[in-house]
C-alpha cells in the first residue's frame, strides 16, 4: 500500500490528467466489450460466454486489413464489420440453437466454441503472437494537459467509444427499431404476435454486440499484442463490469467500466499489489449491496 | 548299479539345443531392443501469447536432435521426441510431464517451461527419479538453492543472477556516467520477475550506490493492457527504468510505453530485448534500449554461432530465441554425456553430465560447461548492448566477464544461505 503516491496524486493536477485518462482508457475498451455482452444478456438471456472471441477476432481482422492496405480506417472498419457478421453467422446457425435451454447448456456451448474459435485463429494466424503497429498519424508526441500526458491516439480511442456508447443509447432509446429491440427483450412472445420478426432481432442485435467487441479489439491492435486466446481476460474484466453495471444495462455497462478503469487507475498507485484483487472487492461491495448491479432491474 | 547310455538325443545335446534356439529366437528381440528410440518427454508452451517461445524451443531442440540422430544416436538409440502442450500453467505442466513418463514412456525429460511451470516439473522430476533437464527457466533458485537440489535435474539456461551480474555493473557504469540516480521497475509478477529484478537491483546499487528505486511496478504475467502500468511510470519521473518482461508482454509493453514517448523521457534497460521475438515483432521498435544479449546471431561473433542461427533460419524460416539456444544446447549435452556414458539410462548420463564441458557456438569462449556443483549452465556468452531497429539490432555488444560472474556469485549464494 502507498498512499503517499495515492494522496500526492490527487493533490497533483498532472497526476489526475494522466491517470484520469488512463481510466477512461481501460474502461472505454472495456464498455465496448462489455455492452455487447449486457446487450445480448438485455434482449436474447443468454450468457454469452464466447463473446471474448470477438474482441480477439475484431483485433485480427483489424491487423490483417491494415497490412493489405495500410489504412487505419478500413482496418477499424473490418474489424467491426468483420466481427458483425461473424457474430450473424454464429448466432443463426448455433446460438439460436440453444435459446430456452439450461443456463449451463449455454454456458458449455459458449465455451465450446471459445476454444474452438482459439484454434481457428491459431490454424489462420499461427500461434505467435502478432503485433499491428501503431499508424504513422498517431506515431506522434503526447499531449500535455495541465502537465499531465495524453497520447492522442487514447483520445481517438475513448472518443469512439463514447459516440459508440450515445448512438447505442438513442438508438435504444429513440429510434423504432430500438423500441422494437426493447419490446423484444421485455416481451418477445407479443412482439412476434404482431407479425415482428424476432429471430431477425435476436441475429442482429448479436451482430451489433459482437460488431462492438470486434471495434474494441481493432482499436486495441496497435497497443496489444495479439495472440489466440486473448480475448479471455478481456472476457473476465467484462463480465466484471457487467455485473456491477446490472446485467442488461447500457448505461450500468458504461459507469461500470469506467468505474473499473478508474479503480485499476488510481489503484496501482496507492494499492500497487491488490489493484486486481481492488476491482473484485469492488464487484463484492456492489453485489452484496445491491445484488442486481447498480443499474440493473429486479426480475419478478 | 550301473546306468546304461539310452539311444537318442542326450540331456545335454538338448539343453545345447534349446539354449541355441532361445539364443536364435532370442536375437532379434535383442536386437529390436537396442534398435528401439529413447523416447524424450518435452512439456512447454505451444499456446497462448508465449507460444512462440515454446514453438521455438521445439525448433531449437529438434535442430538437434536431427544431426543426433543422423550420428546414430543416444548410445545407438534413435531419439524421439514426445512435445506436449503445457498452455504455459504450472498444474498443466507437471500433469503433462508425468503423463509423458508414465504414459508415454518417456525416459529422459526436457523441461522447456517458463519458470511459472519449471518448478512444477521439477517436482514430478523429484518424485519419478526421472533424468530431467530444464531448459527455459532463468530463476536462479531452481539450481542455486540447496533445498531445490536433486540428483537428476539440471538447468540449460541462462541464471538470472548471472544477468544481473553483468547487466547490473553494465547498467551501473551508465547511471554513474549519466547521473541517473532514480530508476523504477517494472516486471512480471512470479518467480523470475521478482528474482531477476531484485538480483539486479542488488548488483546496480552495489556498483552504483547512490542509486535508488523510486517506483516499483509488478504486472502480472500475461497482462494485457500496461496503461496504468506506463502512466504509474511516468509519475514516478525516474531517470531510468528496469524490465524484465519478455515475449508477448514485452511487446505490448513497448506498443503501449511508445505511444506516451516513455522511451524518449529515460533510459531503458529491457534485460530480454535483444531477442529475435521482441526484436522483429515490435513494428516501432525505439532506438537506444539498453538489454542482455538473448539470442542473437551476431554476438557471440564467431562463424559457429552465425552458422547455427542461419542454418535455424533455413530451417524454420525465422530467426531463432534465447529459448532456442538453450534447448539446442539440452540436446548437444545429451549427445556427449550420452556418448561419454556409452549409456542412454538416466543415473549414467547425469553423472557423465556434471561437469561435463562442450564444443558450443553459443560459449563465451566457445564451450559451455555443465557445472557439477549446483548442476547449471555456465560460460555460456553473455553481454549488454544498445539496440538499433533494424539487423543487427544490437551492433555492439561489452561482453560479461565469467570470472567476476563466479566471484560474485559466490558472494550472493553466501548471502542467501545457499553454502
Amino acid at each position: 500500500m502507498d498512499l503517499d503516491a495515492l494522496t500526492g496524486c490527487l493533490a497533483s493536477s498532472a497526476c489526475l490528467v494522466t491517470q484520469t485518462t488512463s481510466g477512461f482508457i481501460i474502461g472505454m475498451l472495456l464498455f465496448l466489450v462489455a455492452v455487447g455482452l449486457t446487450l445480448i444478456f438485455g434482449v436474447l438471456k443468454v450468457v454469452n460466454f464466447s463473446h471474448g472471441a470477438f474482441y480477439m477476432f475484431g483485433a485480427y481482422f483489424a491487423m490483417t486489413a491494415y497490412q493489405y492496405t495500410g489504412s487505419f480506417a478500413l482496418a477499424m472498419l473490418c474489424g467491426a464489420a468483420g466481427t458483425a457478421l461473424l457474430g450473424l453467422i454464429f448466432e443463426r446457425v448455433f446460438m439460436s440453437r440453444v435459446y430456452g435451454s439450461d443456463v449451463l447448456m449455454q454456458l458449455l456451448v459458449c465455451y465450446a466454441f471459445v476454444l474452438i474459435f482459439d484454434d481457428v485463429v491459431r490454424m489462420i494466424w499461427g500461434q505467435e503472437f502478432k503485433s499491428m503497429g501503431m499508424p504513422a498519424a498517431f506515431q506522434v508526441a503526447p499531449l500535455f494537459i495541465a502537465g499531465g500526458v495524453v497520447p492522442p491516439y487514447y483520445l481517438l480511442l475513448i472518443g469512439v467509444a463514447l459516440v459508440a456508447a450515445v448512438i447505442l443509447g438513442l438508438g435504444l432509446a429513440r429510434t423504432r427499431i430500438g423500441k422494437v429491440i426493447r419490446a423484444a427483450a421485455h416481451n418477445p412472445g407479443m412482439v412476434s404476435a404482431l407479425g415482428i420478426n424476432t429471430g431477425l432481432i435476436y441475429g442482429g442485435v448479436f451482430a451489433l454486440g459482437g460488431m462492438l467487441a470486434g471495434l474494441a479489439g481493432a482499436l486495441a491492435a496497435p497497443v496489444r499484442s495479439l495472440t489466440p486466446g486473448m480475448g479471455f481476460s478481456v472476457l473476465i474484466e467484462s463480465f466484471i463490469v457487467t455485473v456491477i453495471g446490472g446485467m442488461g444495462s447500457i448505461l450500468g455497462a458504461l459507469i461500470g467500466a469506467i468505474l473499473i478503469g478508474m479503480i485499476r487507475s488510481f489503484g496501482s498507485l496507492g494499492f500497487p499489489l491488490f489493484t486486481e484483487g481492488l476491482m473484485y472487492l469492488f464487484m463484492v461491495i456492489v453485489l452484496v449491496s445491491r445484488p442486481t448491479g447498480l443499474f440493473g432491474k429486479e426480475v419478478a | 548299479m550301473t546306468r546304461t547310455r539310452k539311444p537318442g538325443v542326450s540331456r545335454r545335446a538338448t539343453l545345447a539345443m534349446m539354449g541355441a534356439g532361445a539364443v536364435t529366437f532370442a536375437t532379434p528381440w535383442v536386437a529390436r531392443a537396442q534398435a528401439k528410440t529413447i523416447k524424450v518427454g518435452m512439456p512447454t508452451i505451444l499456446s497462448g501469447r508465449v507460444a512462440q517461445l515454446g514453438t521455438s524451443s521445439r525448433n531449437g531442440v529438434m535442430l538437434e536432435v536431427e544431426k543426433v540422430n543422423a550420428a546414430g544416436g543416444l548410445a545407438g538409440r534413435q531419439v524421439e521426441m514426445v512435445i506436449r502442450d503445457s498452455k504455459g500453467q504450472p498444474q498443466e505442466a507437471a500433469r503433462v510431464s508425468r503423463e509423458l513418463v508414465n504414459t508415454d514412456g518417456c525416459e529422459l525429460l526436457i523441461d522447456a517451461e517458463a519458470s511459472s511451470g519449471a518448478f512444477a516439473v521439477h517436482e514430478v522430476a523429484r518424485d519419478l527419479g526421472v533424468l530431467c533437464l530444464h531448459t527455459n527457466s532463468e530463476t536462479s533458485a531452481l539450481t542455486a538453492d540447496p533445498k531445490q537440489h536433486i540428483p537428476n535435474a539440471f538447468r540449460t539456461a541462462r541464471q538470472g543472477v548471472h544477468d544481473s551480474i553483468v547487466g547490473g555493473s553494465y547498467a551501473a557504469a551508465i547511471a554513474k556516467a549519466k547521473g541517473l540516480k532514480k530508476w523504477a521497475t517494472c516486471s512480471p509478477d512470479y518467480a523470475y520477475g521478482r528474482d531477476t529484478t531484485g538480483e539486479y537491483v542488488t548488483y546496480l546499487k552495489r556498483f552504483a550506490p547512490d542509486v535508488e528505486i523510486i517506483s516499483e511496478s509488478w504486472p502480472k504475467l500475461f497482462q494485457p493492457d500496461y496503461t496504468e502500468v506506463v502512466t504509474k511510470i511516468l509519475q514516478a519521473k525516474p531517470q531510468a527504468l528496469y524490465s524484465c518482461l519478455w515475449g508477448g508482454d514485452l511487446t505490448s509493453y513497448i506498443d503501449q510505453a511508445n505511444i506516451y514517448a516513455l522511451f524518449s523521457q529515460m533510459e531503458v534497460f529491457a534485460v530480454n530485448m535483444a531477442d529475435y521475438t521482441a526484436l522483429t515483432v515490435v513494428k516501432n521498435l525505439p532506438k537506444g534500449i539498453h538489454s542482455g544479449n538473448r539470442y542473437i546471431k551476431t554476438y557471440p561473433a564467431t562463424s559457429e554461432n552465425a552458422a547455427w542461427g542461419d542454418a535455424y533460419k533455413a530451417k524454420y524460416n525465422e530467426y531463432p530465441t534465447n529459448w532456442s539456444w538453450e534447448n539446442a544446447t539440452a540436446i548437444m549435452l545429451l549427445a556427449e554425456a550420452s556418448k561419454k556414458a556409452n549409456s542412454v539410462d538416466g543415473k549414467k548420463i547425469a553423472e557423465a553430465l556434471r561437469g561435463l564441458k562442450i564444443k558450443s557456438p553459443f560459449g563465451a569462449d566457445g564451450t559451455v560447461t555443465m557445472r557439477a556443483e549446483d548442476q547449471t549452465l555456465v560460460g555460456y556468452a553473455i553481454g549488454w548492448g544498445t539496440t538499433i531497429p533494424q539487423e543487427p539490432y544490437v551492433p555492439q555488444v561489452q561482453a560479461g566477464d565469467w570470472k567476476t560472474i563466479f566471484e560474485l556469485e559466490a558472494e550472493w549464494k553466501k548471502t542467501k544461505g545457499y553454502t
